[in-house]
């Protein structure tokens, strides 16, 4: 039995940073050593950025889903099944089926769900109805067709609160709803209401001006430091802890977002379950065998794939230097690339790090672009469509995108001078 | 950095009025920051400052309103009563520490 003597590394979740750290390690992680496994509970990988798409018609379901096993090399076994527990002092995984998985190193990247449970009043008769949201696959669809019957109102776009994945996402669902109810002649009689527990449209301070100001040419009215206590069905409105109430006709909400329930249950979670971590080596700050990367992890930068990849190359090289017994060497900066569809076929483009809040200027090239950061353009829409191409056959197989993962500052203007 | 005289001592302070040094915290400050938002401080109140200012030490930043609630077993409700409006940010600047990161 040679199987024995290899060394096992398990990845829980075959997401976007999953898949990616799963098939770059099989092309560096020599074969007669190294036994790589994924875990999932499901075969269906979906494009998760597509779903914003969706309930204006903008992209087709059958667009956005495909398989998991596809995207997953040779050599690298996939196990679908559910997650009981993590043993972490045994370096092992239970499956809810009753099997185990030993490892000796071990990624969590089990990734961040919409949590409509922890909110009362969210889940009930009118949940993918009146109380819609586009985080999943069927969520969108049903806003799709609850868009359809919209005939004029209030529009209410809502964040329960942070972090949730995409946090630029319903800024844009709100911009492209501007558009969408514009084209169907029914802008005139609906008020957009857009509700965030922050004091701003976003939380970085030149992008929230400037995302802000977009709000305000678009005649958004933006209700802020909204913390919603619960959500009344019967009399359609948002009720905050400070008694506040935002009445809708269409409530369009992202729910408190949590990371995976195994995470909690194996004392490896924080207050919303995510994996406490170095937030520059993505390093478990409990087992020095366990990383979490892309949404699963508390790193304090966007919960976005962009994140995903830039971290999980990181991640690779200190990987293997630390299986060659040396120390890591590489620093992860919190770099995230974040497109922001704004309307009427343009976008405007986010880059930013740990250290440095998104600024304007060009992207990637200085001077040059083509891309415009933080200024609406056409050639950012463009970017952003073909990135379903890129994120399917290059991102997922680990193919070098050629995007540096650290950030640059060439090209951009600094905040103080903007 | 902007400096500011509160309770009779020279501070500093950041461009929202926070106080840049957690260290430089006393009770003393805490109330004076408190009497400025109009803030009557009961015990309630300060077993919040104090559960703000352990927490922040030993996690090296401040706490949500989630983790505040979670760990000292008040309600949500509870926290905007005794802070109305932006309780998150009013605790913090009593317990001079950090405004809370609404993460990205």
């Amino acid at each position: 039995m040679t199987t024995t003597t290899k060394k096992s590394l398990v990845v829980l979740g075959a997401g976007t940073a999953g898949t990616m750290v799963a098939n770059k390690l099989r092309n560096r992680l020599p074969k007669s050593d190294w036994h790589i496994t994924v875990v999932d509970k499901t075969d269906i990988h979906d494009y998760q950025p597509g779903y914003l798409f969706i309930p204006f018609g903008m992209n087709t379901p059958e667009q956005v889903r495909k398989t998991k096993h596809a995207f997953i090399h040779d050599g690298v076994e996939l196990v679908l099944a559910e997650v009981d527990k993590v043993d972490p002092e045994a370096r092992s995984v239970a499956l809810t089926d009753g099997r185990s998985l030993a490892y000796d190193y071990l990624v969590i990247a089990s990734g961040t769900s919409p949590r409509p449970d922890q909110t009362p009043g969210m889940l009930g008769d009118e949940w993918h109805r009146s109380v819609g949201e586009f985080y999943t696959y069927d969520g969108s669809v049903a806003l799709r067709d609850s868009l359809r019957r919209f005939r004029g109102g209030r529009l209410v776009v809502h964040i329960t609160e942070l972090p949730f994945k995409c946090p630029v996402a319903p800024l844009e669902f709100t911009f492209l709803a501007d558009d969408y109810l514009k084209e169907r002649g029914i802008r005139h009689q609906t008020e957009i209401v857009f509700v965030t527990p922050l004091d701003g449209a976003f939380t970085k301070p030149v992008a929230s001006k400037e995302l802000g100001h977009l709000l305000e040419e678009r005649g958004v009215t933006v209700e802020t430091d909204f913390m919603v206590e619960r959500i009344d069905q019967e009399r359609k409105v948002l009720v905050s802890y400070d008694e506040r109430e935002v009445p809708y006709d269409q409530l369009v909400t992202i729910p408190l977002n949590m990371g995976a329930d195994f995470v909690a249950r194996s004392g490896l979670g924080d207050d919303l379950n995510y994996v406490p971590v170095d937030k520059h080596t993505m390093q478990s700050t409990q087992y020095p065998e366990i990383f979490a990367l892309g949404d699963a992890s508390n790193i304090p930068t966007s919960k976005a794939g962009s994140v995903a990849h830039f971290s999980v190359e990181i991640f690779v090289e200190n990987f293997m230097e630390l299986v060659a017994g040396q120390p890591m060497t590489h620093s992860f900066d919190g770099h995230a690339n974040c497109f922001v569809e704004s309307g009427a076929g343009k976008a405007l483009l986010l880059d930013f790090n740990y250290d440095t809040e998104p600024l304007t200027g060009t992207f990637p090239i200085p001077k040059v672009g083509p891309m415009t950061l933080l200024k609406e353009s056409r050639a950012n829409h463009l970017g952003k469509l073909a990135f379903r191409h890129i994120y399917w056959n290059l991102l997922l197989p680990g193919r070098p995108m050629g995007l540096p993962a650290h950030m640059s500052m060439s090209g951009k203007i600094p905040a103080d001078a903007a | 950095m902007p400096s500011t005289t509160i309770a009779g001592r020279q501070i500093d302070v950041n461009e929202e009025g926070f106080l840049s040094n957690p260290d430089d915290w006393t009770e003393e400050l805490g109330a004076e920051f408190a009497r400025l938002i109009g803030v009557d401080m009961s015990e309630e109140h300060w077993k919040l400052v104090r559960f703000l200012r352990q927490d922040y030490k030993a996690m090296g930043e401040t706490p949500t309103l989630r983790r505040v609630s979670t760990q000292t077993g008040m309600p949500v409700k509870q926290l905007f009563t005794l802070f109305p409006g932006k309780p998150a940010k009013k605790m913090a600047y009593v317990a001079g520490v950090p405004k809370p990161k609404g993460c990205v």
